[in-house]
Parts: structure tokens; sequence; C-alpha cells
């Protein structure tokens, strides 16, 4: 039984519980003196959970972990038919066997061992399928049998269900955490793999970036090199040119927004600016790619420079536009949250407009603009796509900004592009630098707070 | 002694030049202020001019009338077991065939596949769709529109210089001549580029459309709705509303806010460490997008729930205790109600983010080449982003303007989006 099919038999058998429930306490309650405690709707709901929950739980985890369990059964029996086999073949014959079964490939190109482990399977899904199906309808069928007979007047059915609704929420607010918990062990866990093939000496502090790894031990060009340094500088040279970009023109405009303007320029420009945070990177990209990077490429050279067409300039400026919202939004609530009095009295001692802003306004939001600009830091050092499609590829430890520079997104994404063996040191290394990025992004975010919680003053 | 300045006179001078200077220094702050304004609006004018200008060409394209004839030795129909019929044939020859009878004169090989060259791979295609829908076409003469290859196309637009020397050109003077004499024939037109909506992925541009990623991206953000609205609200609502003041529910709350600064590449990582690579479960599917933006989105989803949760005012509240509600029955029966525009609201702002996201997606590789439509959430898909940027990848001239219109497309359909939210804050919205 297909997956579809089962789950709309469950969700049919629910809600016929749920009104079987609702009909049954009313027929219970006809006969009976007592006054009943739950509303007729619990009754109902009571059972319906009473129906879905174990099956659903079931299914669930029948799903998830019965692909593992068959493609072991099916990695044994081509081991049997097959003789033994090396890692790389092993993984061939697998996915040939998988699509073989799924009717993607023509029979005529593989051999006759993958023939029988396709056959066998089709026969080990099917077999999953059906236990699968019976296990679930038969607890479904069971769970209404066992919660109809609890049905009562005196039941208390909305004592059962609220506390079953505040279990469901608890188990909801815990997915964050657990979400938090599976980057961290997924990287940690792929990271360590990596430094036990690469020191991690050699990643932190090396300066040569060459992950292209031969994909036999005998050809040319041997073992690649991983010492991130370049792609560190990389990354802080584009974000350094992003800041230049983005802290001038997003303060500026909030002071400006916040301090001078007319009420109908603000309601135009705030919402204006703010569109450029709603526009995906991947447009950015397009723009830093294909239009300002030759833009810069051939005003460089009417002035005499060289200005590479994959430069840290373009990405870097393009990024400063993307993070410009990002810190005009931000400080325009700090500033904006400096009560009027001080203003005020600024004002009253004979102070100008621009001097109230820039010796008591400024100093005031002080915290919460330096916060704003943390935040800004680690979005763009964890920004990916501007920098995949106007930043380059080849790892230069170089500070001028009118060449090509990588960053260690664009090598993440590098990595991890196309289809390769997910034990490759090329893979892992992708995990070790995700791990280097969660951490920077995390440490700035947790300063970003103590600055804002340490040094706020409190105005009330 | 009438130039003597006393003490008082040389003070108030000073005063005033003083004064000037910070009036001067007022002014050129207050046009610094304005200068980021304007800056900051004229970047975003002139990146959606651009991008809007340069996707113009893409939504026409040059296509050439030709009678063709649908000759029974070169199409085969067929009748299947449910009695459909299918016909099949060498369409793109046909259609190549009765372009050679205008020029009588080429005869060798390699002028005839020059000339051949004018027309689109996929000349065929309406040809076969058309023969397709009514058999008895065959035998007969019919008059159909096929599309011109995409370099003939930019040439004709203008956008290829014909006035360069012949070797730096991509079309050379013979087929220039043949177009010429096609265009004064007046069998070239220009027409809507349909393909771009009603096609999937193609290595030809022309041919190249939008449909496979669009739904790819529908799929994708509808089972990310469908994970993160419910885990995201009732996340929301039991850290609101219910959870004792702890230092897990402490916990909870940071590391809610901490996750929404995530860089969204980490999470790519996570569903290949997770999804793809320990559940096993399929490459490039709707499904695992799906569930990594929907983790992407639950942090925004329980901040903007929980905004809109704080804004309904206690008495609300209290009024509802004091009728004899249960906590769970004051909040889904009075509190949820009402805030329920702020959540949903929240819910589309972050789903659009969702749906503009590509660098998590290209880890869990849906940016394949896949000339299908998805038609379920574990099939092979794109989504519109990732389809952008492989186009924007693509070297060939026409695939820029194609580009930039699939920026558009995907532009319009976040301002709808947006717009949506934007509608339904307006008119369920209340003040309190």
């Amino acid at each position: 039984m297909s997956l579809s099919f089962l789950v709309i038999c469950l969700a049919g058998l629910g809600l016929y519980s749920f009104f079987f429930g609702r009909h049954r306490i009313r027929a219970i309650s006809r006969q009976s003196e007592l006054k009943q405690h739950s509303q007729d709707t619990y009754h109902g709901s009571f059972l319906l959970i009473c129906t879905t929950l174990l099956p659903l739980f079931i299914l669930i985890i029948w799903s998830s972990f019965s692909p593992l369990i068959l493609n072991a059964m099916l990695r044994s029996k081509l081991d049997i038919l097959a003789g033994p086999l090396s890692v790389g073949e092993m993984g061939v014959q697998l996915a040939q066997a998988k699509a073989l079964y799924a009717g993607i490939i023509n029979p005529a190109f593989v051999g006759d061992s993958v023939k029988q482990a396709a056959a066998y399977y089709g026969e080990l899904v099917s077999m999953s399928n059906t236990a699968r199906a019976v296990l679930v309808l038969s607890a479904a069928v069971a769970g209404i049998g066992y919660g109809a007979r609890l049905l009562d007047v005196r039941f208390r059915a909305r004592h059962r269900v609220e506390s079953f609704a505040k279990w469901l929420m608890i188990l909801a607010s815990a997915i964050a955490v657990l979400t938090t918990i599976g980057i961290i062990l997924s990287l940690i866990f792929e990271s360590l793999r990596f430094f036990d093939k690469v020191s991690l000496s050699e990643f932190l502090f090396g300066l040569q970036w060459s992950p292209q790894i031969a994909i036999r031990e005998d050809q040319a060009g041997g073992s690649g090199s991983f010492g991130a340094v370049p792609l560190f500088a990389g990354t802080l040279m584009i974000t350094l040119v992003a800041m230049l970009v983005a802290v001038p023109v997003g303060l500026m405009s909030a002071i400006y927004l916040s301090e001078y303007a007319s009420p109908r320029l603000r309601n135009i420009a705030k919402p204006t600016i703010e569109v450029l945070a709603g526009i995906p990177t991947v447009v950015y990209g397009f723009f830093a790619a294909l239009v300002l990077a030759p833009l810069l490429r051939n005003g460089g050279n009417d002035i005499g420079l060289t200005v590479s067409s994959e430069s840290a300039l373009a990405a870097g400026l393009v990024m400063g536009i993307m993070i410009i919202p990002f810190i005009s939004s931000l400080s325009d609530d700090v500033i904006n949250a400096v009560p009027q009095n001080l203003r005020d009295g600024a004002a009253g001692l004979g102070a100008t407009q621009s001097e109230t802003i820039r010796q008591v306004v400024l100093p005031a939001a002080l915290p919460g603009i330096v916060s704003a600009i943390l935040l800004a830091i680690s979005r763009a050092i964890g920004e990916t796509m501007i920098v995949v499609m106007a930043a380059g590829v080849a790892a230069n430890l170089t500070a001028n900004p009118f060449e090509s520079v990588t960053t260690v997104t664009v090598q993440i994404v590098m990595l991890l592009v196309g289809d390769q063996e997910f034990d490759s040191v090329k893979t892992l290394a992708a995990f070790a630098l995700g791990l280097v990025l969660f951490f920077i992004t995390l440490g700035l975010n947790v300063l970003a707070l103590y600055v804002v919680n340490k040094y706020r003053e409190q105005y009330d | 002694m009438t130039d003597v300045t006393t003490p008082e006179q040389l003070a108030k001078a000073k005063r005033a030049a003083n004064l000037a200077k910070r009036y001067r220094s007022e002014r050129r702050f207050r046009a610094f202020g304005m200068a980021a304004v304007l800056t900051a609006m004229g970047i975003l004018g002139f990146l959606m001019t651009s991008i809007v200008y340069s996707s113009i060409p893409a939504f026409t394209h040059h296509h050439l009338t030709l009678d063709v004839v649908v000759d029974e030795s070169r199409v085969e129909l067929m009748v299947d077991d449910n009695n459909q019929t299918s016909v099949d044939g060498n369409w793109l020859g046909l259609v190549r065939a009765s372009l050679r009878a205008h020029f009588p004169e080429v005869t060798s090989r390699r002028d005839k596949r020059k000339l051949y060259g004018l027309l689109s791979i996929g000349a065929g295609d309406g040809l076969a769709q058309m023969v397709n829908d009514t058999p008895s076409l065959i035998g007969q003469t019919v008059q159909i529109d096929v599309p011109l290859s995409d370099d003939v196309d930019l040439l004709i637009k203008g956008l290829i210089d014909r006035t360069l020397p012949e070797q730096d050109r991509l079309i050379s003077d013979l087929e220039l001549s043949w177009l010429d004499k096609l265009t004064a024939d007046g069998l070239v037109h220009r027409a809507f580029a349909w393909a771009l909506f009603n096609n999937g992925d193609s290595r030809e541009a022309e041919m190249a459309g939008l449909k496979g990623a669009f739904v790819g991206s529908l799929l994708t953000i509808f089972v990310t709705l469908l994970v993160s609205f419910p885990l995201g609200v009732l996340a929301a609502i039991y850290l609101q509303e219910m959870a004792p003041k702890n230092r897990l529910t402490a916990l909870i709350e940071v590391n809610t806010n901490n996750l929404a600064a995530v860089p969204s590449i980490v999470f790519g990582l996570l569903g290949l460490a997770v999804f793809i690579s320990f559940f096993q479960m399929p490459r490039s599917a709707p499904l695992v997008g799906g569930l990594v933006l929907a983790l992407m989105t639950l942090p925004t989803i329980i901040i903007a729930t929980r905004a809109s949760l704080a804004s309904v005012p206690p008495s609300i509240r209290q009024a509802a205790m004091a009728l004899g509600a249960s906590r769970i029955q004051v909040i889904m029966h009075h509190v949820l109600p009402l805030a329920m525009p702020g959540i949903l609201t929240g819910t589309i702002i972050g789903l659009a983010q969702a749906a503009g996201e590509t660098a998590p997606l290209l880890m869990i590789g849906m940016m394949a080449f896949i000339v299908d439509t998805p038609t379920d959430v574990t099939a092979k898909a794109t989504v519109l982003p990732a389809q952008i940027y492989m186009w924007a990848n693509n070297p060939e001239r026409a695939f820029v303007a194609r580009t930039s219109a699939g920026i558009v497309v995907l532009l319009s359909f976040l301002l709808t989006i947006n717009a949506l939210a934007i509608i339904l804050r307006k008119r369920f919205e209340k003040r309190w």
C-alpha cells in the first residue's frame, strides 16, 4: 500500500473516530442521570487522538528508517550475489539496482547480479509497505476500540485532550532546539572525520587551498591541500567592502529618515529601502556578476586599472547594497528609541540639529548601532549566492580588492555541488568550513546581544 | 580711532563666524543624509531598471511561418491498447524540408546544415503537437509558425551587430542573406515567447522555460508551509502563553533567536547530513528542500506569532477565564483567532523569504538539469531561484535575457505573495 493511500486511510479513520466519539457520548449521556463532564467535541477529539497518535508514530518511524534497513539488506544481498565488491563498485551497483527497480534504467545495461538484486529489493519494498500498512491500520482500529471503551459521562476527556495539546506544544518548541543540536552534531561529527585526515592547525593556519583531490590514488596531482587562510582572508575582504558601503549609507539614511525627513518622505523612503531586503540573493548575484562586474572591469580599464571580472569589489559592493536595509532599519529603531527629552535638552542649550544628533543621539544609540553592525557583519559572512555568482573560485591570498578572491561559503558550495561520495575529504572539508562559519556567526550574534545588554542606557 | 575693535566686538565677530561654520556643517550633515537616502533608492531603481530592461528581449521571440507538408511516408500513426492514437514522426525533418524548399540552390551538406541552423532545435515540437491533436492532417499541408534559433532571434532584435566583420559574428554572411530573403518574403514575425512559461528547462535558450521550476517552487513551499506553520504556531503558543519562566524556556528562547541568524547555507549542510545522508531521502526532491526551508522559516514564524499573541490585550484572556474557560480554551477560542491575521502575515513573509532562497537548496541537489515538470514531492525538481542561478551560469548570450526574465517572474511572484500579506494585515488587523 503506497504511503499517500495509507495516509488518506488513516485520515479517514481519524475523521470517522471523531464523529463516532461525539455520537457515542451523546448516546451514553441520554441514558445517564449524571452531568456530563466534558463537551461532546472533547470526547470526539479524544477518540481522534487515540486513533491517530500511535499509527502516525509508527508510520513516521517506519518510513524514516525502513530505507536504511532495506539499503543494508540490499548491500548484503549484493555482497552474496556479486562476491566481495570495492566501495566504489558497491555504490554503483546499489544505485543501479535501485534505478532498475524504479524503472529508470534499461535492464539491458546492467549485469545479472544487479537484476537479481533489483528483484530482491522490489520484494523487500513491497513486504515493507504491506507490513507498514497492516501495522498502522491495526493500531488505528485498536486505538478506536481502546478509546471508545473509556468514553463515559464522568470521563474527563477535556483534561486528556488539553494535556495532549500541551505536550504537542512542548514538542513543537523542542524542534527549534533539536534543529540547533542537529546542526551542531552533524557539523562536528563530519568535521571530526575531516580532522582525522587533515590536521586542525593545517586547516586553520595553512596558506594553500586546493581541494582538487585525485579520484584514483595513482592519478597525478595526488593530494589536495586544505589551508583555509585564503578563504578567511577573502571573506574578510568582501565583508569589509560590503561594510564600507552599507554602514555609511544605511546609518545616514536611518538618521535622515528618523530626524530630518517629513512624514511623507519617510512613508515613501522607508518601505522602498526595505524592498532591498526582500530581493532574493540570487538576484543580487546576477546583478553583481552580469551588470556591475563588467561595468567595473571596463571602467577600470579606462583609467588603467586591471580589474578582474570576478573582483572582490563587485561582490562586496553588491553585498553592501543588500545589507543597507538591514543596518538602516535596525539603526532606525534604536535612534527612535532615544527619548525626545534628550534632543530637547540639547536644543535648549543651543545645539544645532546635527550637533544634537552627533553629540547626543548617536552616543545614546551607539550600543544598538554597534550591535546592528555586528549582526550585519554576521549576515555578510554567511551570505552565499552573491559570492558564488560574482566572486572567484581560485583561492588567492591577496589584499587587492580588484583581484578575484574566494570565500568560505563559495568553497562550501563548490565542494558539495555535484554528485560525489559522501565520505571523501572534499565533502568533509565543506562541513569543517560550515562549522567555522556557524561558530563565527554565532559568536557575532552573541556579541551583538552582549553589547546591547551591557551598554544600553535605560531611560525610563 | 574708528577701526578700533573692542574685545566685545571681536568676540561677537568670532561668534558669528563660528555660527556660520556650525550652520554650514549642519547643512552638510543634512545633505549627507539626503544623499544616503537617495543613494539607497537610486540603487534600487537602477537594479530594477537594469534587470527589467535586459529581460525585455526574452518575452518575445521571432518565428518563421512555413508551409509544412505532413508527408505520410515520414510519420507513423499508432494506436495503443486504450484506443488512444498517437503520431510519431521526424517532425524536425519535415520542418527543415519545408525550409529547404525556399532555397533550392542550397545543396552541399555543409550549407544545408547551416540553413537548418536558422531554426531552433525545437522547431518540430509545435508540428508534433498539432498533428497529434488532429491526426487527419497527415498527408496535408499545414501552415505553422516555428521558432528561429536564439542567435538568429538576437540578430533580428539587433542584439547581435550585423555590421561586424563576418568572423566576429555568430551568423555568417550566407546565413544573413537567407534570413534577409525570408524577411523580405514576410515570413519572419515576432510573437510572445510562450515557451518561457509553458516549457521546462532546456539547453536551447529559445526552448527553455520556467514551468518546471515554478511547479517545483510551489511544491517546495507547500511542504515548507505544511511543516513550519503548525510547528511554529504551536511552539509560539507554548512559549508565549503557557511556558513557566525558567531556565529551560529561556534557553529555548535564546536558541530560537539565534537560529534565525544562522546562515542559510548551514541549514543546507544540515539537510545534506541528516535528511539525505542519514535518512536516505531522495536528492533534488521538493520534500527535502521543503523540510530544510521549513527549519529555516521556523524561527521567523515563531517570532512573528509571539509578537502577534503578545499584542492581544490581557483583558480578553481575563474575560474568557472569568467565564470559566480553561487555559487552552482561552487560547484556542479567543486569543488565537484574534492573533491570526498577524500570524498569517508573519508566515507569508517567512514563506516569501523561503521562496527566494537558493543556497541551502544547492546543497541538497535542487539545481539539477530537469526538463520534466515534477508531479509529486519526491520527484526530482528544481526551484525558481535555482533555475535562475543555472541560467546565469550559462555562457550563451540568449540566456542573459532569459535569466533576467526569470528574475522578473520570481520578483513578481514574491511581490504577489507580499501584497497578499499586506492586504491581509490591512483588512483584518485590529488595533487595541
